[in-house]
Formats: structure tokens, sequence, C-alpha cells
């Protein structure tokens, strides 16, 4: 590829060899990236932005006034009433299924990167590669067998049934973008802890886990949000109300409510804003992690 | 000197002490990846040979399932309807991620605002999203409907190819921004003088963008597609709320021709091959697109360096 990039460059001379020096100056438009950059945004915010206006409107104001003006007396009666159909269960449960599977998914993943790295076996090797074949694994494809063993394990219906399978479907995504960036950590490190007297046990605490605090908080937030979203393995590892998790509880209220569509889009943004909030918080953790874990 | 003593000092400890000493750091990550990642991926191939309503015991069934859902014309349906929303998605997300990555790790004004407000679809669940558009699609309350255009107040979801068209297009409304991230990141890797070796030699934006850019992101490329393809046979969230594979059977992927097969039609062998064929379809794909890459992330570490 390399080779190919050259021959092109070095071929430009002879097919304008007479053009030189004119076009030096740098920060041209770049016209058409530019026009799809603009056009993608009126694109992405025009849906977002009828959904927070008419989320705040009321259901008569709504079918009365043109879609696209906010109302001129907001209500917040649509969120009062999604709060009212227990929306903090729903919270709730999310919240312990996300953290219940992203701290033990990540902690494991890092040790088993950090195995990965240290160690040349092998076993190792295969054990990677078992990992790197996971990627491949469409999870909806697995629900099934996923099911029976919840079933057999009397966990139908309980959060720790989403809890399990989650946790294994994050670890091949986290082991390799964090097995990335524990192999970015200097080697002599590791050998100052070794000629110390460190254990490899030592190492992984005290050495690793703060060198890669960085790479171990953007897994988290990545998978986090994946398990945040799951809408698939609550649809079918629970069923009564109460263990309903935020994505699912959506899915339901628009079947209740499907007329009333500023109440449905007020729980749209009701279930986005903890994600919202956390995105202004740590925008720059969330969009580095992300393209670490590919173009690396 | 340094070098060789580190050298043989670590071939020394990791081949005696250490490897033995790490291993059991694995275990626990492979312990839950096999429970629930690798025992599942086998058990479903045992499950399609056998007969299950979902609840009551599990009877061995031979061949019968395989033969029930290969003969089911609901088969080669949802396979079309699959690959046709795999290449159409692939056809809208690519070139629009490429160009808004391009544009994104330049250096224009108002890009870090732009990234910001970008990257929300990427935020919102799939149910939400979904949910939101089924809204918004609505011909009689949605935004079409309130602005009383009729182009915009069609029966979205109501009809075959128009529904198609709305999965594809609000699948892209969520995955482009990740693409774009990635593109935009493997924009920046590219070194710098490439860029103003060609600008001496007097290629223009669009030359520079043919010739350095695009093959520079070869191994991108690769690594975007294989998530899109591979991804875009898990596309089950999206479809299921919002048209639950309808209308009639217009956009009843694989996913979700398994999910109606094993969960509402009660009969868990034929989900199970079916959910089998899937996970052929995806490893056949990413092995395809590993060899269309000709190597794969290994060597496109190298190549950016």
């Amino acid at each position: 590829m390399a080779t190919a990039v050259t021959t092109d460059v070095g071929q430009t001379p002879q097919v304008r060899p007479t053009r030189s020096r004119r076009r030096r100056r740098r920060g041209r438009p770049n016209w058409l990236g530019g026009l799809a950059g603009w056009l993608w945004l009126v694109i992405v915010l025009v849906p977002i932005y009828w959904i927070v206006i008419t989320s705040f409107k009321t259901q008569a104001n709504y079918y009365a006034m043109n879609p696209l003006k906010p109302s001129t007396s907001p209500t917040i009666d649509n969120y009062r009433m999604v709060i009212e159909s227990d929306f903090a269960t729903y919270f709730i449960n999310s919240v312990v299924v996300t953290v219940g599977s992203i701290i033990p998914a990540v902690l494991i993943s890092f040790m088993a990167a950090f195995a990965i790295v240290r160690s040349s076996g092998g076993f190792m090797k295969s054990v990677n590669g078992l990992f790197l074949m996971g990627l491949a694994i469409p999870v909806q494809a697995t629900i099934i067998p996923v099911y029976l063993i919840i079933i057999r394990l009397k966990l139908y219906d309980s959060l720790l049934a989403i809890i399990l399978p989650s946790i294994a479907f994050a670890i091949p995504l986290s082991v390799l973008v964090l097995a990335n960036f524990i192999r970015d950590v200097p080697k002599e490190l590791f050998e100052s802890m070794r000629v110390d007297g460190a254990s490899e046990w030592v190492t992984l605490w005290r050495l690793a886990f703060p060198l890669t605090r960085p790479a171990l908080v953007t897994v988290s937030i990545y998978n986090g949000l994946a398990v945040w979203n799951g809408f698939l393995l609550p649809l079918i590892l629970t069923q009564s109300p109460s263990r309903r998790t935020l994505p699912l509880a959506l899915w339901t209220f628009q079947g209740q409510y499907g007329v009333n569509v500023p109440a449905v889009l007020a729980s749209v943004v009701l279930t986005t804003l903890p994600i919202l909030i956390l995105y202004a918080v740590g925008r720059r953790q969330l969009l580095s992690g992300l393209t670490a874990g590919f173009s690396k | 000197m340094t070098a060789a003593v580190r050298g043989a000092s670590r071939t020394g400890t990791s081949r005696a002490g250490r490897t033995g000493s790490v291993t059991w750091m694995a275990l626990p990550a492979l312990v839950f990846f096999i429970a629930f990642g690798v025992v599942p991926l086998l058990g479903v191939l045992g499950l399609s040979f056998t007969q299950w309503d979902g609840i009551g015991a599990i009877h061995p069934a031979g061949f019968d399932s395989w033969r029930k859902v290969l003969v089911d014309p609901g088969l080669p349906h949802a396979l079309y309807v699959t690959f046709l929303v795999m290449i159409l998605s692939w056809l809208v997300q690519t070139p629009a991620s490429i160009l808004i990555g391009v544009f994104l790790a330049s250096h224009a004004r108002y890009r870090g605002v732009l990234a910001v407000l970008f990257f929300i679809p990427l935020l919102l669940s799939s149910a939400a999203i979904a949910v939101a558009y089924k809204a918004l699609l609505d011909p009689n309350f949605g935004l079409g409907a309130g602005l009383q255009i009729g182009f915009l107040s069609q029966d979205w979801l109501g009809e075959d190819k128009l529904a198609l068209g709305v999965v594809i297009f609000i699948v892209s409304w969520q995955f482009i921004p990740f693409h774009s991230l990635i593109y935009q990141g493997a924009v920046r890797q590219i070194p710098r003088s490439m860029y103003e070796a060609a600008e001496i030699d007097g290629a223009g934006r669009i030359r520079q963008f043919w010739s350095i850019t695009l093959p520079q992101l070869k191994y991108t490329i690769v690594t975007s597609s294989t998530l899109m393809v591979v991804g875009s046979l898990t596309f089950f969230d999206v479809i299921f709320v919002l048209t639950a594979g309808g209308p009639g059977d217009a956009t009843r992927v694989l996913a979700l021709d398994m999910y109606k097969t094993g969960f509402q039609a009660n009969l868990m062998g034929p989900a199970s091959a079916i959910a089998v064929i899937l996970v052929l379809v995806a490893f056949a794909l990413a092995i395809i697109l590993r060899r269309i890459g000709g190597g794969g992330a290994a060597d496109s570490q190298l190549e950016g360096a």
C-alpha cells in the first residue's frame, strides 16, 4: 500500500509539471466535506429539535400548531406523567444492570489483557484468538441458548439475568482495546518492577492500572453505553414490569400511549438525559476511546 | 548492549516463571466468555437439532428443524432483506462517513462545535431512536402531517419500499457518527508531509483526496466496513420497535425472523437453525472482508508509522 502511494505521488509531477508553487497556501476550504458536514448537522438536529420542543407541548397544543415551532406556553406535564409511570424503577434497574455489568466486565477484561500482553505462551495466544473471534459473534444469534442457560440457572426475570450475558459480551472488545494500551506501557517500567521484586499481581495494580486508567475509563463508558441502551437481553430475559430497564420501558410506554406523541417524546428525552449529561462531562474520554479501539 | 540484555532477560523470565504466574489472570474473563459466548454459540447448533417450545422439555428431533427452515420461503426472503439492508446501508454510510470524517479532521472553523452535536445520535438507544422516529413519521400525528406537506406525510412505515428506506435512513442516522469518528481518527494519522509533497507537486484538493487520503484510509475502510456489515446483521432493536418486520415481511431481517420464530411462534428448533445461519453469514462476511483487506489490524498499525 505504501508503495502505491509513493508511485502515485511520484507520478503527479509528470502529469502536471508546470503548476508548482502557486498552491502552497494551506487551509483552503474543503467545500465538499463542509457541505456534507453542514447537511449532516441539519439531518441530525432537526429530529432532535422536534423531539425536545414537542415534549414540552400539551397534546391539544401539539395538534393545533406548527410542529417546528416551540410552544408559547411550555408544559412539563408530559415529564410528570412519565416520571409517575414508574420511571424511577426503570431508571434504577438500568443503573444496577449497567454498573453491575461494567465494573466486573472491565476488571476481568483488564486482567485478561494484562495476561495476554505479559505472557508469550501459546495458550495465551489462543485465548486472545478466542476473544478476537468473539468480536464477530452476533449477540442475537446466541440469545436462544443464553435464554436456556438463564432459565436453568433459575435467573429468568431477574436483573442478574441481564448482567451475566452483558459481562460476557463486553469482554472481547474490552480485552482488545486494553491490551493495545498495556502494550504501550514502556517495557523498562515492567522490568524495574520486576527488579524491585514485585509480583505480576502487584505490577498489574501498581503499574498497569494507573497507566491505563484513561483506557479503562473509555472502555467502561463505551460498554456502559451499550448495556444502558441494550434492548434484546431485557426483552427476552425478563418479563415483569418491575424488572424493566429504560429502553424496554420506552417501548412498552409507546405501546400504551402511542397516540400521545408529546408524552412519548418526553419519555425519550428523559431516558436519554443521563447519557447526555455524561457526554457533556466526559466527551473527550468517550470519543477518543471509540477511535482508540478501532483505528489503532 | 542493553537491548541484548533486556531481550535475554525477557525471554528467560517469560518462558519460565512469568507465563505460569499471569495465566490465571485471564481465567475469570475466559470462564465468563466461554459460559455466555462460546457455549451458547455451540449450544445454538445443538438446539437446531431439537424440538423445544421454550418452556417445556427439549426433545431431539434430528434434521426436522433444518428441513423446515430450508424449505420455508421465509428464509430466502429474510436473507434477501438482510443483504439488501446491509448493502444499501453500507452504500449510504461509507461515503457519508468518509466525507464527514475528513471534514471533522480538518481544521475548519466551527468544527469543534459541530463535532459535539454530530455525535449525539451515537448516545441514544436504538429503542429511543426508533420510538422517536415512529412518532415523527406517523402519517396522522407526525411531523409531516403537522407541516401539511404531502411528501412528508406518506405512510412511511406502511408501504414495503418506504419502510425499508426508513430503516436504512434511521440506521444511517444512528451509525454515521460512529464511523465518521473512526475516519476522523484515521485521517489525523496520515502524515502531513504527504499532503505537503502533493501540494508542491501541484495536486489539488480532489486529487489529494483520491491519491493520498483514500489509499491511506484503506485499512480503516476495511475495519469500518466490517463493523458496518457484521453490525447490520444485528439491526434488531430498531426494526423490532419500528416495524416489527412489517409491513407484511418487508423488513423481516434474519435476526427478526429468528426472534419471531423462536419467541413468538415458540419454535426454538427452527429459530436456532436460523441463528446458525446468521452466525455463518457473519463469519463468512468477516473472513471475506479480511481477505479484501489483505492482512488486517496488525498491518494497518505498521502502516500508520
